[in-house]
């Protein structure tokens, strides 16, 4: 598993589970995070047939290096146990509870999926978990929700359903997600974790859908849900730092490697001071530079 | 385990393959239908009777319709129609799968 709390998520790809061909090629997309949906894109009589599918897919496809999520079903349904039972055997690695309204929610799922791990053998804390926040009350828990577990990892936003609690719909400018987009983002950020928008399920509109993301990744959001594979290389270009940003982190980054050497506490560069958000937000680059191939490795 | 009823699981479309079972007295017997059975015919048999075994079924008929399905599908759709046969959804036997 990668280092699971810091790491990119720029897209979350969603990712229909009881359609074969979807999961089989889930990986060839470039997705940072693959998520398996078992709920929402999943008819009530296939709940089962999806779960196996996932299941299996899960312990023989090779997914490369994108994280892999699974979206069970909700705690008053049915499912959710055997979702939780087999996702945590098959060794998912997040599991996104939906609708999460209370801190309650996460730390019941929490119990569930340890007692999952005991009974499967799985080493102890290994199932990392995302809360989806869809309704007025999530927004409003949203920081007790984020700070709720040790294993979560971010939180989403969910517009469609958020929207209809609001009685509202959802509108060109997204002036209606603003309280809710900043509040999510708020409570990711005092907690530490990630941050996702919503989707944007207009395919005919790729304006409307750059124009949302270059919002989103101003407010300062890790990434966007994503319905379609088209969406990914769009979301990584607005994502991408800029030749300026790029050489500044590099300066900055070469500061810290003298300072090092020097052995100096202090790091310092064109005889300023370089403090810490200065190199956190310079790794930030830098990860994102790399990611779109536009420095090595080694950060050249 | 017993088959008390007829179940599918699957469907048609590209990539997955359509499994059906029903009682048969004794042993597992399997009716294939798939474009690349030449090929892969004793595979796809071989991962529905490896999986039917799994699941400690003995006797069945299984139709199977591929469309092109990997293992990790056939499996997949075996378990979820022997479970849908078996009527143990609720109950998977998780520590067998």
């Amino acid at each position: 598993m990668a280092e699971t709390k810091e790491r990119l998520r720029r897209t979350m790809m969603f990712v229909p589970g009881n359609n074969p061909a979807m999961v089989k090629d889930a990986g060839i997309y470039g997705a940072d995070s693959i998520m398996f949906d078992l709920e929402d894109a999943v008819s009530m009589n296939e709940k089962d047939a999806a779960r196996d599918l996932v299941y299996e897919a899960l312990q023989t496809q090779d997914y490369g290096n994108a994280e892999l999520v699974v979206r069970i079903n909700g705690a008053d349904t049915p499912y959710y146990h055997n979702d939780i039972l087999a996702m945590v055997k098959a060794g998912i690695e997040v599991i996104r509870l939906p609708k999460t309204e209370t801190a309650a929610m996460i730390e019941q799922l929490e119990a569930d999926v340890l007692a999952a791990e005991k009974r499967f053998g799985r080493p102890e804390g290994s199932t990392h978990l995302m809360a989806a926040i869809e309704s007025a009350k999530g927004v409003l828990n949203s920081p007790e929700i984020a700070a709720a577990s040790q294993r979560m990892i971010g939180i989403a936003l969910s517009a469609e359903d958020y929207t209809t609690d609001m009685k509202t719909h959802r509108y060109p400018d997204g002036a209606e997600l603003q309280f809710a987009r900043n509040m999510v983002l708020h409570a990711a950020r005092a907690a530490g974790i990630a941050a996702f928008d919503t989707v944007f399920s207009n395919m005919n509109d790729p304006e409307g859908f750059y124009r949302e993301t270059e919002y989103i990744h101003q407010l300062g959001f890790d990434g966007k849900s994503l319905v379609n594979p088209r969406q990914i290389p769009m979301v990584n270009k607005v994502y991408q730092p800029t030749q300026a940003e790029i050489e500044n982190a590099q300066n900055v980054m070469k500061a810290i490697e003298e300072a090092k050497i020097k052995g100096s506490g202090v790091i310092s560069m064109n005889g300023q001071m370089v403090d810490r958000p200065v190199v956190m937000r310079a790794q930030r680059v830098m990860m994102l530079a790399q990611a779109a191939h536009l420095v090595d490795e080694e950060g050249n | 385990m017993e088959i008390k009823e007829t179940a599918v699981a699957g469907t048609l479309e590209s990539s997955d393959i359509q499994i059906m079972i029903t009682k048969a007295d004794q042993g597992i017997s399997i009716e294939l239908e798939s474009d690349v059975a030449k090929q892969f015919g004793q595979q796809i048999k071989k991962v529905i009777t490896d999986t039917l075994k799994q699941l400690d079924i003995d006797a069945a008929h299984v139709k199977a319709v591929d469309k092109g399905a990997l293992d990790c599908v056939i499996k997949a759709r075996t378990i979820a129609a022997a479970q849908r046969a078996t009527k143990t959804v609720d109950t998977p036997a998780w520590e067998v799968l």
